[in-house]
C-alpha cells in the first residue's frame, strides 16, 4: 500500500485508519460483497471504483453501520470495532456524505447541521455550539456557508458542503463520499477536491466512491477496484492509468472513447425556434431555445443537471406542450396547432431515449417483451385490431435482444431483473428499431457499466452515419465531448450558446455551464 | 435496499395464500375452542354445509357468482393502481339499471330480448356510477378512494328514495319494486337442468353464474391480450412511462373505472335478475366490500379470483350452516370468522412474505451449495 501522506509517524507507523478483513454480505441469493479486504492508511484519499452493482455502496453502508456484514472484521484505527448502527460509526469518527443529499430543504443551514445534536429541550444551547462548529470549520478548511440561508435555496455545490460539514461536525476523522461529483459543475468539483486536500492535510482519511476514472486519477493517493462484489485489485494511483483501471473494473479491455469518425451533415431534420415552456407550479422552465440538427450530425446538449435539459427533451418528445415557439421535424411543423403528443412525434419519425429509464423508459414490472413495445403498442406488427399478438411480440423482442446484445436474451424476464446496462440497451433497441429520422437521447449511459457504454456509443455513432439527426443531452462532459459534432450549453432554462466540437474544451464548457457565454469571459 | 429476497412466483401465488388461510383458520379454531366447541367438528359441519348437503353447492356457487363480479371489479381497477371501494354502490346502481329494463320491457317482449338488455342495463348503470369518480380522479385529482366511498352513500340514499317513492310497488308498504314479469327473470340452474331431465336440489343458482365465468375469461383477455389492457397495466405500474409512451392517462383511468363499475353492476344480474326478480333494498349486502378481499387474495388474476370467490362463497354458505347446527355459534360468530379470513388474506396478505422468502432463499442457497 501507499505510504502515509503526512509526516506524523515519528514513533513508528500508525495503524491503518480502516482495515477490513474478509467482509462478506449477502442479500438473499445475491452475494453483494465477497470476502473483502481493504486497508486505508490515515490521512490519505483512497478511491473505490467499480461499476454499478459492484458492491461499492454496500461496502460503504457496512462501514457506516447501515448494513451488517454477515462475516468479517472491521478494525478502525487499530482497534477491532463492531459497527452495528450509524451511531456506532459516528462514535468511531466515521462520517458519510451520501450520493443523494439528506438535507431538509426548508430548514436553514444551521438547523440542518444541528439535526441530531440539538442539545437539550431548548434549541438555543445547541445553536451556539453549532454556530461555533460552523465557524471553526469555515476557518480551518475554508468551508464557508451562510448559516441562515435555507438549504433548499443553496446551489448544489454548497448543499454538498453542508453535507460535509454535517459529517465532520462530530469530529469525524474518516469521511466517506459516495459519488460526490455526480451533481457538480467541473468548477464545483475542483473546489470540492480543494477542500478534500485541506482535510487530508489535517489528517482526515477520505474514502471516495466513484465510477469516474478521471476523478480517481486526479484526487486519490491509492485506489481499490471492485467487480461483482469482489475486490479485484489495489493500486497506488501514481502507478496506474485509466486503461488499467477500466480493464480491472470490467474484466476485459475496453475502449474508453469510441472512434467518432467524420460526420457528413445533410439536410436539416430537426429545427427548433424560440421554444419555451412554463409550468403552473415551477414557472418558466425553458425559453428561447433555437437550434437545428442536420441528418448525420449529433448535437450535444451540455449543462448541469436541472438547467432545463429534461424539459427540452420532454417538449421535443411531445410530453410537455410548449407554450411558445415551434418544432419542425423533416420540414413539417409539429407545433402548428398548439398540440403535441408522443404518439404524433413517433408518427413523424422521432424516437426518444429518455433520461431516466426507470421513470419513463421502462415499466419495471413488465416482461422485456412488453417493454419492447412501449410506445409502439398500437403498431401494426404488435397485433390486429384491439388485440395484441403475444407471439409476434415475443419474436420481435427476441430479435431486438439479439441485434442489440441485450443479455440475457430472454423476452419473458421482468425488466427489473436486467442489469442497468442491459435495461438501457433494451430501451435503445426499441427506439432504434423504429429507424428514426430524428433521435433525441437523454443521459444514454447514466448508471451503465463501462462495457455497455462502449456499445451504446457505437450504436449512436452508427445511427448518425445512417443519416439520422441526433440530439444528445448528457451531464457527463466526457460523453458530450466524445460524441457530439456541435455542442449547445444550457443554463437556467436558456441556451448559453452553441459551439463546434473543435472549439470546445472542458474549461470553455464549464464557464458556459455557469452561464457565461463564450466571449463574455474576458 | 430491502433485506427481503424476492419470492418465487409459485410461492406468491399459492404458498402465501394457503398460509394466510391456514393462519386464519387456526385463529378461528382457537375462538371456537374458547367458546367450548370442537373446531374440527365445526370445520366438518362447515364443509358439509358448503358442498355436500343437497342444494348446498348451488348456494355456494350463488354466493361465488357475486364475489366473482365484485372481485373482478376491484381487480381491474387495481391493474390501473386505482383503489375502487365503490363496488357496493356501483352494484346497487347496476341493480337499478337491470331492474328498470326488466320492469319496463318484460311486459312487452320475450326474455331473449329483455334479458340481454337487462344485463347491459346493469353494466351500463354500474359503469356510469364508476365513471364519475374516475373522471374526478383523472381530470380534477379528487382521490378515488374518497369519491367512491362517497358514491356508495349517494347510491344508498338514492335507492332508498326511489324504492320508497317513485318505484315502489303500488299498494305495498315494503320499499321494493313490483316483481318482474317472467320474461325479465334470469332462469335458475334448477329450472334449466330440470327441463333437460336432470333433477337437482333447490338453490338460487342461476344463469348469471355463466355470465360470471364469461367475465372471468373476458377479464383475462382484456388485461393480458388487448392494447387497452396493456395501457391499463402500464398506467398502473408506471404512469410516467405511460405518458412517455403517449398513452392518454386520464382517458385510460376513466375507461378503467367504467369497466370496473360495469363489472360491479353485473353483480345485480345474479341478485336482481336471477334471485329477487325485483329491486329490493340493500341487496348488495356488503358483497362489494368483500370484493376487495377477493381481489387481494386472488392476486388480481381471474383464476385466483375464482378460487377466492369460491372460498368466500363456501364461507358464507358453510357459515350459515354453523349458525344452524351449533347452539353456541351465532350468526355474529360466523361473521367474526369471515372477518378473520378477510383480515389474514386481505389486510395482512403479505405478513408471511419476509419469513417465507428468507426461508426459501436459504433452501435455495443450500441446494446450490450441495450441487457445487
Amino acid at each position: 500500500m501507499a505510504g502515509v501522506a503526512d509526516g506524523t509517524n515519528g514513533a513508528g507507523k500508525p495503524p491503518p485508519a480502516i482495515e477490513l478483513r474478509g467482509v462478506s454480505k449477502a442479500f438473499g441469493l445475491v452475494q453483494a460483497n465477497k470476502n473483502i479486504d481493504l486497508v486505508v492508511e490515515p490521512g490519505t484519499v483512497h478511491g473505490i471504483i467499480g461499476e454499478n452493482g459492484a458492491g461499492k455502496s454496500t461496502l460503504m453502508n457496512i462501514l457506516y453501520g447501515l448494513h451488517r456484514a454477515d462475516s468479517g472484521e472491521m478494525i478502525i484505527n487499530g482497534a477491532a470495532t463492531p459497527i452495528h448502527s450509524s451511531a456506532d460509526a459516528i462514535a468511531c469518527g466515521i462520517g458519510m456524505v451520501h450520493q443523494h443529499f439528506m438535507l431538509v430543504p426548508n430548514f436553514s443551514v444551521l438547523e440542518n447541521v444541528m439535526l441530531g445534536s440539538e442539545g437539550g429541550m431548548l434549541l438555543a444551547e445547541g445553536r451556539e455550539e453549532t454556530l461555533a462548529t460552523l465557524k471553526k470549520l469555515a476557518d480551518e478548511y475554508g468551508m464557508t456557508v451562510e448559516p441562515d440561508a435555507l438549504a433548499g435555496d443553496l446551489p448544489v455545490g454548497l448543499q454538498q458542503r453542508v453535507e460535509i460539514i454535517k459529517a465532520l461536525k462530530g469530529g469525524a476523522k474518516i469521511l466517506i463520499l459516495d459519488e460526490p461529483t455526480g451533481v457538480l459543475t467541473p468548477q464545483e468539483a475542483v473546489s470540492l477536491f480543494k477542500i478534500l486536500d485541506t482535510l487530508k492535510a489535517d489528517g482526515v482519511t477520505i474514502l471516495l466512491i466513484t465510477h469516474k476514472l478521471e476523478e480517481i486519477m486526479a484526487a486519490t493517493d491509492t485506489v481499490s477496484i471492485m467487480r461483482q462484489g469482489e475486490m479485484v485489485g489495489h493500486r497506488a494511483t501514481a502507478e496506474t492509468d485509466p486503461e488499467e483501471l477500466a480493464e480491472l473494473m470490467v474484466g476485459r479491455k475496453v475502449l474508453l472513447r469510441v472512434d467518432r469518425g467524420t460526420s457528413a451533415p445533410g439536410d436539416v431534420k430537426l429545427k427548433v425556434e424560440g421554444l419555451g415552456c412554463t409550468s403552473p407550479e415551477r414557472g418558466r422552465l425553458i425559453s428561447d431555445i433555437a437550434f437545428e440538427v442536420r441528418g448525420g450530425e449529433i448535437l450535444g446538449v451540455a449543462g448541469i443537471a436541472g438547467n432545463g435539459q429534461s424539459e427540452l427533451l420532454e417538449a421535443l418528445a411531445g410530453m410537455r406542450p410548449p407554450d411558445e415557439g415551434s418544432i419542425q421535424i423533416l420540414g413539417q411543423s409539429i407545433t402548428a396547432d398548439g398540440h403535441t403528443d408522443p404518439q404524433t412525434m413517433r408518427g413523424v419519425g422521432l424516437a426518444h431515449i429518455p433520461e431516466d429509464r426507470h421513470k419513463f423508459g421502462l415499466v419495471l414490472g413488465f416482461e422485456a417483451r412488453e417493454n419492447a413495445i412501449l410506445g409502439y403498442h398500437y403498431a401494426a406488427q404488435t397485433g390486429t385490431g384491439r388485440l395484441i399478438n403475444t407471439g409476434a411480440v415475443t419474436t420481435h423482442c427476441q430479435g431486438l435482444m439479439q441485434a442489440h446484445d441485450v443479455r440475457p436474451d430472454n423476452p419473458h424476464l421482468t425488466a427489473k431483473n436486467f442489469s442497468g446496462g442491459n435495461q438501457q440497451k433494451l430501451v435503445i433497441a426499441r427506439e432504434l428499431d423504429a429507424s428514426p429520422q430524428v433521435l433525441i437521447v437523454g443521459q444514454p449511459t447514466r448508471g451503465v457499466d463501462i462495457g455497455a457504454i462502449e456499445f451504446i456509443h457505437k450504436e449512436l455513432i452508427a445511427l448518425r452515419d445512417q443519416g439520422a439527426a441526433i440530439l444528445l443531452v448528457s451531464v457527463e462532459l466526457e460523453e458530450v465531448l466524445g460524441l457530439a459534432d456541435r455542442i449547445m450549453v444550457m443554463n437556467n432554462g436558456q441556451q448559453v450558446g452553441i459551439i463546434d466540437r473543435a472549439e470546445a474544451d472542458e474549461q470553455t464548457l464549464g464557464l458556459m455551464m455557469a452561464g457565461i457565454a463564450p466571449g463574455e469571459a474576458a | 435496499m430491502s433485506a427481503t429476497p424476492p419470492l418465487p412466483r409459485w410461492a406468491d401465488l399459492f404458498l402465501l395464500p394457503a398460509l394466510n388461510l391456514l393462519a386464519a383458520f387456526f385463529v378461528c379454531g382457537l375462538i371456537v375452542l374458547a367458546i367450548g366447541e370442537n373446531p374440527i367438528t365445526a370445520l366438518g359441519v362447515m364443509l358439509k354445509g358448503a358442498f355436500i348437503f343437497p342444494g348446498s353447492l348451488g348456494y355456494t356457487l350463488y354466493y361465488t357468482t357475486n364475489f366473482i363480479f365484485t372481485g373482478l371489479a376491484v381487480a381491474v381497477a387495481f391493474h390501473a393502481m386505482m383503489f375502487n371501494i365503490g363496488g357496493e354502490g356501483q352494484a346497487y346502481i347496476g341493480g337499478l339499471g337491470a331492474g328498470l329494463v326488466s320492469l319496463w320491457l318484460a311486459q312487452y317482449m320475450p326474455s331473449l330480448i329483455v334479458l340481454p338488455l337487462a344485463v347491459i342495463g346493469a353494466a351500463l348503470f354500474g359503469a356510469a356510477w364508476g365513471i364519475v369518480p374516475g373522471y374526478l380522479q383523472a381530470k380534477r385529482g379528487s382521490h378515488i378512494v374518497i369519491t367512491t366511498i362517497m358514491f356508495n352513500f349517494i347510491a344508498a340514499s338514492l335507492m332508498v328514495w326511489l324504492l320508497a317513492g317513485p318505484l315502489i310497488e303500488p299498494g305495498q308498504m315494503s320499499p321494493q319494486t313490483p316483481k318482474f314479469d317472467a320474461a325479465g327473470q334470469l332462469p335458475s340452474v334448477q329450472a334449466i337442468l330440470g327441463a333437460v331431465g336432470i333433477k337437482v336440489a333447490n338453490s338460487p343458482l342461476n344463469l348469471s353464474f355463466l355470465i360470471a365465468l364469461a367475465a372471468l375469461f373476458g377479464f383475462w383477455v382484456l388485461i393480458w391480450r388487448t392494447r387497452l389492457g396493456y395501457e391499463i397495466r402500464t398506467v398502473g405500474q408506471n404512469p410516467e412511462a405511460a405518458r412517455y409512451a403517449g398513452i392518454n392517462v386520464p382517458r385510460v383511468v376513466i375507461i378503467t373505472l367504467a369497466i370496473s363499475g360495469a363489472l360491479a353492476g353485473l353483480m345485480a344480474t345474479n341478485e336482481i335478475l336471477g334471485v329477487q326478480h325485483r329491486v329490493v333494498l340493500n341487496f348488495t349486502a356488503g358483497y362489494g366490500f368483500t370484493g376487495i378481499a377477493v381481489a387481494l387474495m386472488g392476486r388480481n388474476h381471474p383464476i385466483g379470483i375464482f378460487l377466492a370467490s369460491l372460498l368466500f362463497g363456501a364461507l358464507y354458505q358453510g357459515g350459515a350452516e354453523l349458525d344452524f347446527e351449533f347452539q353456541s355459534i351465532t350468526r355474529e360468530m360466523v361473521l367474526l370468522i369471515q372477518g378473520m379470513i378477510i383480515l389474514f388474506s386481505g389486510a395482512l396478505a403479505y405478513m408471511f412474505n419476509p419469513p417465507v422468502a428468507r426461508l426459501l432463499a436459504r433452501f435455495a442457497a443450500k441446494r446450490e451449495a450441495a450441487h457445487v
